[in-house]
């Protein structure tokens, strides 16, 4: 048996609020509308994951630190994404341009000068 | 008597059982590998428009179905750590059964999906949208053939009422390997 001392909830009802979540993240992006896409899909995704960790994780009757470990590992994920995405993301800066990424994405951002060398 | 069961399940560090801190240990690990992997794919996704016409290829209806799959799996697991914590092993070992049939239903269906996409042209190689895609999606199916593997063990352990602690163990980390998959369906299925 375990060391717990969870308080088990309505795990079906959690699961039927789940699978609505998914439906609505399926059908929100059907109609196209960017924003509508990133609430329906993204923030829907947040909102299940919230369910998940709480619910049958159970996160809340661990014990304190799991959940600053997790926060923790969450802001060196966030530090990482900051310090890389401006040079994965942009074509040039200063001093550096990446010429072959333009020819590689042609659909990508366009350069803002061309005088970097 | 105690001496012959592991350690791990019955020694205290930081008010827990270590068996259950060693879980999130490998959770937040797991944060870090998948963090930096989804998080890769979003910088490169955000700077090129043209992967949209890439991953117009991906199958939404059977990432949902996946997804459909996954929490089910979660809501077997959870109900077997409730039967675990009420002393019901044989109950336990059939929530895990359950949810093994969701992993095993999961890498079904995924194959099948692979083996279209794959004999569509689109490989690994097809381009570093499909090299994301492979790479994203196959680390987490090995996850998940990991997890199903494990839950038999525990399993049958369990459907005879011995190591009963482990069902939650297992659980926890399924339901980890459930809200990866939770962020990989909108940003390799949805977004198009």
């Amino acid at each position: 048996m375990s060391d717990t001392d969870t308080h088990h909830s309505n795990y079906v009802k959690i699961w039927a609020i789940l699978v609505a979540l998914l439906v609505v993240s399926v059908v929100g992006p059907m109609f196209e509308i960017q924003l509508l896409t990133l609430i329906s899909a993204f923030g829907i995704a947040f909102v299940k994951a919230y369910f998940v960790v709480k619910y049958f994780m159970h996160i809340g009757h661990a014990a304190r630190f799991v959940g600053y470990l997790v926060v923790m590992c969450l802001a060196f994920m966030l530090l990482f994404f900051a310090g890389t995405a401006p040079d994965v993301m942009k074509p040039d800066g200063q001093n550096w341009v990446k010429p072959s990424w333009q020819e590689a994405a042609p659909g990508a951002v366009q350069p803002k000068s061309e005088g970097h060398h | 008597m105690s001496a012959a069961r592991p350690i791990a399940t019955t020694r205290m560090a930081a008010g827990m059982p270590t068996g259950r801190l060693a879980v999130w240990w490998v959770i937040a690990s797991e944060i870090v590998i998948f963090g930096g992997l989804l998080g890769s794919y979003i910088m490169y996704r955000l700077a090129h428009d043209a992967w949209s016409e890439q991953a117009a290829h991906t199958n939404t209806w059977i990432g949902a179905f996946n997804t459909l799959v996954l929490l089910t799996s979660s809501l077997f697991a959870v109900l077997g750590h409730k039967a675990a914590d009420e002393g019901d092993g044989p109950k336990a070992a059939k929530c895990l059964w359950l949810t093994f049939a969701g992993g095993a239903t999961f890498i079904l269906v995924k194959s099948f999906e692979w083996a279209m996409e794959i004999s569509a042209g689109y490989t690994i190689t097809a381009s570093t949208f499909w090299s994301f895609y492979y790479t994203a999606a196959g680390l987490h199916a090995l996850h998940v053939i990991a997890g199903i593997i494990i839950m038999a063990i525990v399993a049958v352990d369990a459907a005879k009422g011995r190591e009963l602690h482990r069902v939650e163990l297992i659980g926890v980390y399924w339901h980890f390997v459930d809200v990866v998959w939770i962020f990989l369906f909108p940003l390799l299925y949805i977004a198009k």
